[in-house]
């Protein structure tokens, strides 16, 4: 077992047995999805919007080449840089290299699960510059020294009192149990970080190419303070976060915020389409955007799983993921958690390493039924299993499963397996459930039923 | 009374093994409204544990005999809703770009999870049940959201003289899911605890399900924790008078 496998064991097992996690995390969930459904029922025809909305990825993600050329062209256009990374390292130097020439020394930003998953603050920091998260999520994990446990609610796992101690331990804050009164903490001590920031550095939820503009949504504000007031502003985003117009927004904005949120629209939606432009008082002298590949080409020359890239990051898959509920997000070890994460690591980050994640799924399918632009993950993390077998198959499950379909192609063999099962079983108790015991796995924490004396093959010869 | 059918009934290797009684239901309700029900005895197993654990090869060997062996059937009714999807969602798949493509289509066409044969094919909701209890179902997820089949258990046991129906609220995952039991079994038994725990909730003294793999984790649950609950297969349920 590698070390990502053995971590996600070794985590796996201990949130199992966590009842307060679990209970914490179920709780946390079931409000949301009363209010995901409550929203869900406003849309006229959700299959038909989940529908349109794939149809829409498809289209960008199939004609990706021109929209972002497109994009990139109408950006340029209002005096925006626009820097093509091929992988993190060069989105990192692009970032660093910017921050250096402006002489950086602060940088506050707002949510990118990009950015998390390039590992940018690290590099950021070892360039001297110090680097805010303004997502109060994210800001309390980073707080923490920890990654998101969440793509959208980064400090789900943490209850109020746990944040209070925080604060109080990192900040000097008195102890509180108000929700409001946490929120106003961060919010004195975040005021002044916008203000000392050189650069402030934002994720994107869409790139629409017709116009050459970012789409951002978000509910604190923490992303226009993020990109108003510091002189220099960066973007960093994949490449398949295109949608081709405008209008597409008109229906992926509410989309986003009802199975992200349960909420019909988030507070605050805003779309940049550049720098400072002469004759305005406001906003980034400098403009960035970096277009981020990272593998993201590969996954897309996979025709069975290139709807991946169709991916908005809602969430959604793992709210609904029971996976995920008991194990939680920094259990899957990356910057994606939960089904899509278990389905495009393997793409981004080497199948053979993180291929135990496709494998640590009942593959129920509630994760593809809950994604709101119809991603087949479920299906994905079969099609994972299958090429991780063509890549290297692993030699004594095929012998398994070679044998079994001897035994179960041979009616004479199969009978004699069952009464040599039958035999088997009446041993058992002597060994069940101790290291001895082959079906330990199962019988640690369940009992097996016993065979059957006649099976249903016996009632049939009988009866005939 | 409508046309007498030719059943093929398809046992898949655990209900034989263990739970022989849901099969044997199946052929005396089926029989009971009239129609033929045929066995094939050389068939064991669908082929699903090995197509799950990637090793899709290996799983042809078995699913290629299903298939020629189902060649000339009319109907194909499978006592598991998992099986079921198997055979209509996925052989497909599996023999995609081979000379038994066409067959795995067809074979996918007449196959049907039992509940949803009754309801959907023969129309059938009232089979004459009796059975004094209160109970809940549990949705098997392939039965749910491969085979699309959410109303014709509920629509059967609505039917049952005696049976109250309580519905958890909660559609969740037994946590089973074939190898995935024995490979994580510490997120398996979690997930197995949640759904025992929503089922509990609803007050019943069973829990039905078209499914005999998740009936086989939940009991086994259920039984190790001394827990009073019962599981029963529909089938099983169905055949009660």
């Amino acid at each position: 077992m590698n070390t990502s496998a053995h971590q996600f064991h070794e985590q796996a097992t201990r949130l199992s047995h966590d009842l307060r996690h679990r209970a914490l995390i179920q709780t946390a969930l079931e409000k949301y999805e009363v209010k995901r459904d409550e929203k869900k029922a406003v849309f006229q025809d959700w299959q038909g919007a989940r529908q349109r909305a794939a149809e829409i990825k498809w289209e960008a993600v199939n004609h990706l080449d021109a929209y972002l050329v497109d994009f990139a062209r109408k950006l340029e256009g209002r005096g925006t840089k626009v820097h093509w990374a091929e992988n993190g390292e060069q989105a990192r130097e692009i970032i660093v290299g910017i921050a250096r020439a402006k002489g950086a020394r602060a940088l506050i930003k707002s949510k990118s699960m990009t950015s998390e998953e390039i590992h940018l603050n690290e590099s950021l920091e070892q360039s001297g510059v110090s680097v805010v998260e303004s997502d109060l999520g994210e800001y309390i994990v980073q707080l923490r020294g920890e990654a998101p446990y969440h793509i959208v609610f980064p400090a789900m796992h943490l209850t109020r009192d746990e944040i209070s101690d925080l604060f109080t331990r990192k900040l000097g804050t008195p102890p509180t149990k108000s929700p409001e009164e946490l929120t106003m903490i961060a919010r004195r001590v975040l005021r002044q970080k916008y203000i000392q920031a050189d650069i402030g550095l934002t994720g994107a939820n869409f790139a629409v190419a017709e116009t050459g503009m970012i789409s951002i949504t978000e509910n604190e504000g923490n992303s226009r303070l993020t990109s108003a007031l510091p002189k220099t502003m960066i973007t960093l985003l994949g490449i398949e976060k295109i949608v081709p117009q405008l209008a597409d927004l008109a229906l992926f904005l509410p989309m986003l915020a009802t199975v992200g949120a349960g909420q019909l629209i988030s507070g605050y939606n805003t779309l940049y389409g550049g720098p400072r432009q002469p004759g305005e008082f406001d906003g980034p002298e400098e403009f960035h955007v970096v277009l981020l590949d990272n593998q993201r080409t590969v996954l897309m020359s996979d025709p069975e799983q290139r709807d991946a890239l169709h991916c908005i990051r809602c969430g959604a898959c793992l709210n609904a993921c029971p996976v995920y509920r008991n194990i939680g997000g920094h259990t899957y070890g990356t910057a994606y958690s939960g089904p899509i994460g278990s389905v495009i690591t393997p793409h981004l980050r080497g199948l053979l390493e993180w291929k135990h994640l496709s494998y640590a799924s009942s593959l129920c399918g509630a994760c593809t039924e809950a994604c709101p632009v119809q991603v087949q993950l479920h299906h994905h993390l079969l099609q994972n299993r299958r090429n991780v077998n063509r890549q290297k198959p692993v030699w004594w499950e095929k012998l398994a499963f070679r044998a079994f379909a001897v035994l179960a192609n041979s009616p004479g063999l199969w009978r004699l397996a069952q009464k040599a099962g039958r035999l088997a079983q009446k041993a058992h108790p002597l060994i069940k459930g101790g290291a001895l015991d082959p079906a330990r796995p199962w019988t640690q924490s369940r009992d097996l039923p016993p065979l059957a004396k006649e099976t249903f093959r016996d009632y049939w010869r009988k009866r005939r | 009374m409508a046309r007498i059918m030719k059943i093929t009934l398809f046992i898949p290797c655990f209900v034989d093994s263990f739970y022989p009684q849901v099969g044997i239901s199946m052929v005396r309700i089926l029989e009971r409204l009239g129609h033929r029900v045929e066995f094939p005895e050389d068939l064991t197993c669908c082929g699903q544990p090995g197509f799950n654990s990637g090793c899709w090869t290996e799983a042809r060997l078995v699913a290629e005999k299903v298939l020629r062996r189902l060649r000339d059937t009319e109907v194909v009714v499978i006592a598991s809703g998992s099986c079921g999807a198997m055979v209509k969602n996925y052989y497909p798949e599996l023999f995609a770009g081979t000379p038994l493509e066409k067959d795995a289509r067809a074979l996918s066409a007449r196959t049907y999870e039992f509940s949803q044969f009754l309801v959907d094919r023969l129309g059938v909701t009232d089979v004459g049940a009796c059975f004094n209890a209160r109970v809940t179902y549990h949705d098997g997820c392939h039965s749910l959201r491969e085979m699309n089949i959410r109303d014709a258990p509920r629509r059967l046991l609505a039917q049952v003289k005696g049976l109250e129906l309580v519905e958890m609220k909660q559609v969740v995952c037994c946590g089973f899911g074939g190898t995935f039991s024995a490979k994580f079994p510490m997120i398996s038994t979690a997930m197995g605890e949640v759904k025992c725990a929503s089922a509990a909730e609803t007050g019943a003294d069973y829990i039905v399900s078209s499914d005999s793999s998740c009936l086989m984790h939940i009991q086994g649950l259920l039984d190790r924790q001394g827990k009073t609950m019962r599981t029963i297969h529909l089938a099983e349920l169905l055949a009660r008078s």
